[in-house]
């Protein structure tokens, strides 16, 4: 078999259904052999795009997504989109073609150092020295994008490999000396975490990503009920605990509501589930939390005391922890006082904006949020649209809320979008954004309309980077410099792409719009014309501990 | 401080370029390394000598090599018994005058005048820390016109 063959069997058999990518003239072979193959190809128009598909796929299914992209250009434009990936901890195979092995180094057209550049933005990388290894590498690669904490592998295939002949075998079992993630948690640890909970008057459950990542979201939620302790969650967390669950206090942190950050910096333990204490959640470090005593839940060991000092440490899956502790827990605390104290903090602050008539971004997220019955999936661009849809839209599933988190890509949500929708064909993907982010990867409005994915993309359009704006005007005297953006005429852009596009100035006009949005069998694209200084509130200041709020409404 | 770590890793192109990336990419300082081929021709073996501030960035350190898919075993042998040993290259002034002096210095340390010229001899030296620093104070007195060091090698015990 060549090399390109025994790459398409291999991925193949590591159960890859879809490839997200673009062609070049170091990939020729694999695309020649793609030609024959049955797994199914997403030409994007960037190969940022299948970077970001690959991410929003993975994200959706919880399979590793899998992107390629030529050498040189080709592979420096996945860069951001590795980048981002790993930030999250998305498991992602992306593969490369490389010049001939004997140009290497050579300064060739089209050649770039890629394992160099996505070194430190892999989990591992390979370059592929010998067509005898490739199948080992590519088995390698899937085992270590999607085990322990996953993260995205990137292979590195010269040309000259791809042609070359080699027998096919495929080994069943990978045997690595070099890699063991630690699945199961200290039984000692979580005997002590036990009784510490039992122990506990004012607890407080803290869920990330890894929640999502490990399939722990059933385990959280007896968890929460068995204690009785409210639960809040990071951006990357959303998703997994029912925001309409009588014990949940949304995302904490920067633009967290002020009960959760309350509850969090009053709580006397801090149960934290695949979550990494990331400084957009914790504030000023040395003011967080003061009265808590930790337990912290990770598969990374490298996560554990890395910001904040944690008293008992477990290391391992979430799902097989939060199994043994549920186990272990054999007298709950009594949370009753505690509990009246957080719904005294829900009353006295909660989510809110001006409802003044004008079309407000929030409404409009609302209003998806009724006319979807909460059951979209919803990706997001990145900077005032992302925390909206993280406030206003209730997500009651885990792997419903698809943003970039860690990195903090702008462009990330559309993309994301369609990798989204080929994973779940079957349901409604939101892509909430703003008129900056979009214009980002627009270009892949053209890859939705092509394929025939149909995703709904819902700009909240208010003429500026709005973020920016934001830390501009509450930070720098309202100098805005740089951040009034322009815009093409949506509407007339979508048509173009063959797409359908709205546009919206009035609160009446968003429901039907987003009525037709998912009735239309087509992507959509609406344009909502938002109030242009609006601002995302709670916010708490960089650096500032994470109960001092500003802005009015708190 | 400066903390002294060995690594197993594997004897595999771009191996040391991840282990320095990731010292470079947090911000932690490599104040000497060495690096060869074990008994074992797929495993290679480092000392890494690191400045870290605390407690937490060794720790840190440590985590983070350990995720390496290259690295195997990461020993930290701040608080463990260990033997290591330096060795130093020095060119130092010589003269037929001083020859004798020189040769004293080395009744108490592992070294030895390698060769010399007229006005030049350079000389070799093995020892831990201390020995070396010594060795290097005395040597001082002669003048060093070049130095240079392996950077530590240690064993554990």
């Amino acid at each position: 078999m060549k090399g390109s063959q025994i790459l398409l069997e291999s991925l193949k058999r590591e159960g890859v259904e879809v490839i997200f990518g673009y062609p070049g003239g170091q990939v020729l072979p694999i695309f020649d052999s793609l030609y024959d193959s049955d797994i199914k190809f997403i030409l994007t128009r960037h190969e940022q795009g299948a970077a970001h598909a690959a991410d929003g796929y993975a994200r959706a299914t919880g399979k590793a997504g899998v992107c390629l992209a030529t050498s040189g250009p080709g592979a420096t434009n996945l860069v951001t989109g590795i980048a981002n990936a790993y930030m999250d901890s998305i498991p992602m195979v992306a593969i490369t073609g490389q010049v001939k092995s004997f140009l290497i180094g050579n300064d060739a057209f089209q050649e770039a150092d890629v394992t160099g550049i996505t070194r430190p933005i892999t989990k591992h990388n390979y370059l592929v020295k010998d067509i005898k290894d490739l199948v080992r590498i590519i088995r390698e690669a899937f085992y270590i994008a999607s085990t322990g904490r996953p993260g995205p592998v990137l292979i590195d295939i010269p040309s000259d490999i791809q042609v070359m002949d080699a027998e096919f075998n495929w080994p069943q079992d990978i045997k690595m000396r070099t890699y063991n993630p630690t699945l199961f948690g200290h039984p000692g640890q979580i005997k002590k975490a036990a009784k510490l909970i039992a122990a506990a008057k004012k607890p407080i459950i803290y869920a990330g990503g890894g929640v999502i990542t490990s399939g722990a979201h059933k385990e959280l939620k007896i968890l929460a009920e068995k204690i009785n302790a409210p639960l809040t969650w990071t951006l990357m967390g959303i998703g997994a605990f029912a925001s309409t669950h009588e014990l949940a206090l949304g995302m904490l942190g920067m633009h967290g509501t002020a009960y959760a950050n309350h509850a969090i910096m009053e709580s006397d333990l801090i149960i934290a589930v695949g979550a990494r204490f990331d400084d957009r959640v914790t504030g000023r470090l040395d003011a967080f939390a003061p009265y808590a005593k930790i337990i912290h839940i990770d598969v990374d060991p490298s996560s554990i005391s890395k910001n904040v000092n944690v008293h008992i440490p477990i290391v391992g899956d979430a799902k097989n922890i939060l199994i043994e502790l549920l186990k272990e827990i054999k007298n709950t605390p009594d949370t009753g006082d505690w509990l009246k104290t957080v719904e005294g903090w829900k009353k006295k602050y909660p989510l809110s904006y001006k409802d003044d008539g004008k079309l407000k971004p929030q409404f409009v997220i609302e209003q998806l949020y009724e006319a979807t019955e909460g059951e979209a999936i919803i990706t997001t661009e990145v900077g005032q649209n992302q925390m909206w849809a993280a406030q206003w839209y209730k997500y009651t599933a885990p792997r419903t809320f698809i943003s970039s988190g860690g990195l903090g890509t702008m462009g990330f949500g559309l993309p994301a979008a369609i990798g989204v929708k080929v994973g779940c064909p079957e349901r409604v993907v939101f892509d909430i954004a703003g008129d900056g982010s979009i214009q980002m990867n627009i270009q892949e409005l053209m890859t939705c309309t092509a394929n025939k994915i149909n995703v709904k993309v819902a700009i909240l359009n208010n003429g500026y980077l709005g973020m920016v704006r934001q830390w501009q005007e509450l930070f720098y005297k309202r100098r805005y410099s740089q951040v009034g953006i322009t815009s093409p005429d949506f509407v007339k852009l979508a048509e173009s792409y063959g797409a359908v596009g709205i546009c919206v100035t009035k609160k009446e006009e968003v429901r039907p719009a987003l009525e037709k949005a998912i009735n239309t069998d087509n992507t959509v694209l609406i344009d909502f014309r938002v109030e242009p200084e609006e601002n995302v509130f709670p916010m708490v200041p960089a650096g500032q501990a994470i109960n001092q709020f500003i802005g009015g409404l708190a | 401080m400066k903390h002294t770590i060995s690594l197993l890793v594997e004897n595999k192109f771009g191996v040391l370029a991840r282990i320095a990336g990731l010292f470079s990419a947090r911000g932690y300082n490599i104040a000497s390394l060495a690096v060869s081929e074990t008994l074992d021709p797929d495993i290679s073996y480092m000392t890494i000598v690191v400045e870290a501030k605390d407690v937490k960035i060794l720790e840190q350190i440590k985590k983070q090599l350990n995720k390496l898919i290259d690295v195997i075993t990461v020993t930290d042998f701040t608080k463990k018994e260990h033997v290591d040993r330096e060795l130093v290259l020095a060119k130092v002034k010589y003269s037929a005058k001083n020859k004798s002096k020189l040769e004293n210095v080395f009744k108490k340390y592992v070294g030895k005048i390698v060769q010399h010229k007229t006005d030049v001899a350079i000389i070799e030296a093995v020892g831990d820390n201390g020995q070396i620093k010594s060795l290097l104070d005395e040597l001082n007195k002669f003048g060093i016109q070049e130095l240079i060091r392996t950077g530590k090698l240690a064993i554990s015990n």
